[in-house]
């Protein structure tokens, strides 16, 4: 089994009244709440977590988009990754990623990504989600009636910008250009590995299952309620006749490993509690404008993971108790962490494991305790799962011996201060 | 009334059209939420030959997938007048079908014979929003769109009395909005400005005073920009006035469009 670690890049100083006073963490925060000075120090401290995590020896870092919202603060991940791709050697950049139907022209996408495959020698994942209601159609006005439509189109045209080698005219519904050619290309060919983050919908894993790409269910709510979106994909996946081959799943799973299970409360039950009852006050107007999701979707009785489950649980305040209980959070002695761990893997078939080991309002010596049991402890055990199986769906970097070391120090005799 | 569907360009469209009455034809253009038939049909259908289609993507009409944006759907109805048989007729336009009556009217002058905007989106004032409604849930939206609430004109909006029934009418409520942001999605300002000045039918613009959806200070900025035209604004009216203030509506409409 792959893990990944990955980062959403909380505000960690939103108040402690926060949810009674403020109408939604997300789409209207107000934006006296953030203190760029602390941005500074987030922004710094996030950085050094994904690189710290990358020399511990994961095999990917995440990062992933949000607009206008405290709970994660990358607008634009591409600026992350590629801060990560000069201080990190070997771990897979996974970008999960860009909502492309709200980039214009979409062909921005393909630059930017074959920009940071290249700067990394070939480590992306390029990750390609619709986006979430409060992203796409709330931030960035983008009409919820022909959102999916857009965003195939821009996939359509992304793929054809990475693999036509020719200058090529592309005449869409939605973008039309007369010369497509990018510059740079990316060095992995035909393109870099295709995830797809999604949040349950019908249309997405027979799509997801067609085209062969990964599907990632980038959950809050852990491992338990994960089974039904992962079952219907996987259930997709006979449908079609594909092997079910875990490499082609990806899930989000909170993680805290301590020296016990009554420590891991202490250490973390504060700032899952940020995490769940501040980090998601999502304001109900914004959960699910209409038309984001299919009217199959709809019909179907499927909720987009920010919607009606969010609103049930947010009817109380939750404890660390419910965290742990209902596999929100997966969290104990690194005995425990791994059993948990593994036996959710299982369970759920997934061979792309995101763990969130920064959550809520966590500082960073925490953080750095939480990785190194992790990467220690948990890590090397449940490496060994799926070994059967064959990851087509993983990084194809150049040699180690072709990759560029990039300079710490500036060189001898060049003034640090400018002229 | 009468319903019937028609099939509109060879099939790509199935019209779901309602129609009554005898007279000078009159066609109804319904709002973002999907047609609200009522007594106000039947009332008109006392003096007009009323037709009220459900548009593409709404109620049981089919062919959304074909129209992108507002001048689709107004040349659309070009499409179904003439499926009708009507060279010209009056139209009315409530709120979202506000906007479609002033495109089509724009597009097309002498094919509407008389206008009457009731309570019209489709302009934008930055001093005065229109409310985003998609975000509001019924119960919550009737604060904005009812001068009262619980007036007993609310029931005759019709509510299913099963289960089923209620579940299957907020189905369709999303239904009608996913197609309705297409013309509406973020604000509901879609290039009329540049159009409306070729109205030339005569026009009525009809408003309830105590709109919350979408102020009686549009009623001005329809007026300023159509020559020729008159507002009458509705008190005690929210943004429903052919049910809220309905006879006054009735009679208002049935005046203009039957006078000289």
């Amino acid at each position: 089994m792959k893990v990944h670690f990955f980062h959403l890049m909380p505000y960690r100083f939103l108040p402690d009244d926060f949810a009674e006073r403020y109408p939604s963490v997300w789409v209207d925060v107000p934006s006296h709440l953030f203190d760029p000075a602390k941005g500074h120090q987030l922004y710094n401290e996030y950085l050094d977590e994904l690189e710290h995590a990358a020399s511990l020896g994961f095999d990917g870092i995440c990062v992933n988009e949000h607009h206008q919202n405290a709970y994660g603060l990358m607008p634009s991940p591409n600026l992350m990754a590629s801060a990560l791709a000069r201080r990190t050697r070997d771990a897979a950049l996974i970008v999960l990623g860009n909502s492309i139907a709200l980039y214009n022209p979409p062909t921005r996408v393909a630059e930017e990504f074959a920009i940071l495959d290249c700067l990394s020698g070939g480590r992306l994942v390029a990750g390609f989600p619709v986006g979430t209601s409060m992203d796409t159609n709330f931030c960035y006005g983008a009409v919820p009636g022909t959102l999916r439509d857009k965003y195939q189109e821009a996939h359509d045209l992304i793929i054809q910008a990475w693999t036509n080698p020719d200058v090529f005219t592309f005449n869409g519904k939605y973008t039309q250009l007369r010369y497509v050619n990018i510059w740079p290309r990316p060095v992995q060919q035909p393109h870099p590995p295709i995830w797809i983050p999604g949040g349950g919908s019908i249309e997405t894993w027979e799509w997801v299952t067609q085209r062969d790409y990964v599907y990632c269910y980038l959950s809050y709510f852990g491992h338990q309620r994960g089974l039904t979106v992962m079952n219907g994909f996987w259930e997709e996946v006979e449908r079609q006749g594909k092997e079910a081959n875990p490499y082609r799943a990806g899930f989000l799973q909170f993680v805290a490993v301590s020296e016990s299970d009554a420590q891991a409360e202490l250490d973390y039950a504060e700032h899952a509690e940020y995490f769940y009852n501040r980090c998601l006050h999502v304001g109900p107007r914004f959960a699910d404008a209409p038309g984001y999701r299919t009217m199959r979707t709809v019909r179907a009785g499927l909720r987009s993971q920010l919607g009606q489950q969010v609103h049930q649980m947010m009817n109380r305040e939750l404890k660390w108790k419910d965290f742990v209980e209902q596999g929100f959070i997966i969290a104990g002695s690194p005995e425990s962490v791994r059993q948990q761990l593994e036996e959710a893997a299982k369970a759920l078939h997934v061979g792309q494991m995101m763990v969130l080991l920064q959550f809520g309002s966590m500082p960073p010596e925490l953080v750095r305790k939480n990785t190194e049991l992790f990467a220690r402890e948990v890590l090397p055990h449940v490496r060994g799962l799926w070994s059967d199986y064959e990851d087509r769906w993983w990084v194809k970097p150049l040699p180690a011996g072709e990759r560029a070391s990039p300079q710490s120090e500036l060189p001898a005799g060049v003034p640090a201060g400018g002229s | 009334m009468e319903a019937r569907t028609l099939s509109i360009r060879d099939g790509m469209f199935r019209a779901h059209v309602c129609q009554a009455g005898a007279g000078e034809p009159l066609l109804f253009l319904h709002g973002a939420g999907g047609l609200h038939d009522g007594p106000y049909l039947d009332l008109l259908a006392q003096r007009f030959t009323v037709y009220a289609p459900s548009h593409p993507g709404f109620g049981a009409s089919e062919g959304s997938e074909h129209i992108e944006d507002i001048v689709d759907l107004a040349l659309y109805y070009h499409d179904l007048m003439d499926e009708l048989g009507l060279e010209s007729a009056h139209v009315v336009g409530h709120s979202m079908g506000g906007m479609l009556a002033a495109e089509l009217a724009a597009l097309c002058p002498h094919r509407v014979r008389k206008l009457v905007l009731a309570n019209a989106v489709g302009l934008w004032r930055d001093d005065a929003p229109v409310l985003d409604f998609f975000t509001l849930p019924p119960d919550k939206l009737l604060a904005y769109t009812w001068h009262d609430p619980q007036s007993p004109a609310l029931r005759e909006m019709p509510v299913p009395d099963t289960d089923e029934g209620r579940i299957e009418m907020l189905f369709q409520r999303v239904q009608a909005f996913t197609t309705a942001t297409k013309f509406m999605w973020p604000i509901p300002d879609r290039g009329l400005k540049r159009r409306i000045h070729r109205i030339q039918s005569p026009t009525l613009i009809v408003w309830g005073e105590s709109d919350g959806l979408v102020s009686a200070v549009y009623a001005e900025e329809f007026r300023s920009r159509i020559a020729g035209s008159r507002v009458e604004v509705l008190p005690e009216c929210g943004h429903f006035p052919m049910f809220e203030q309905r006879d006054a509506f009735v009679s208002l409409v049935t005046g203009f469009l039957a006078g000289e």
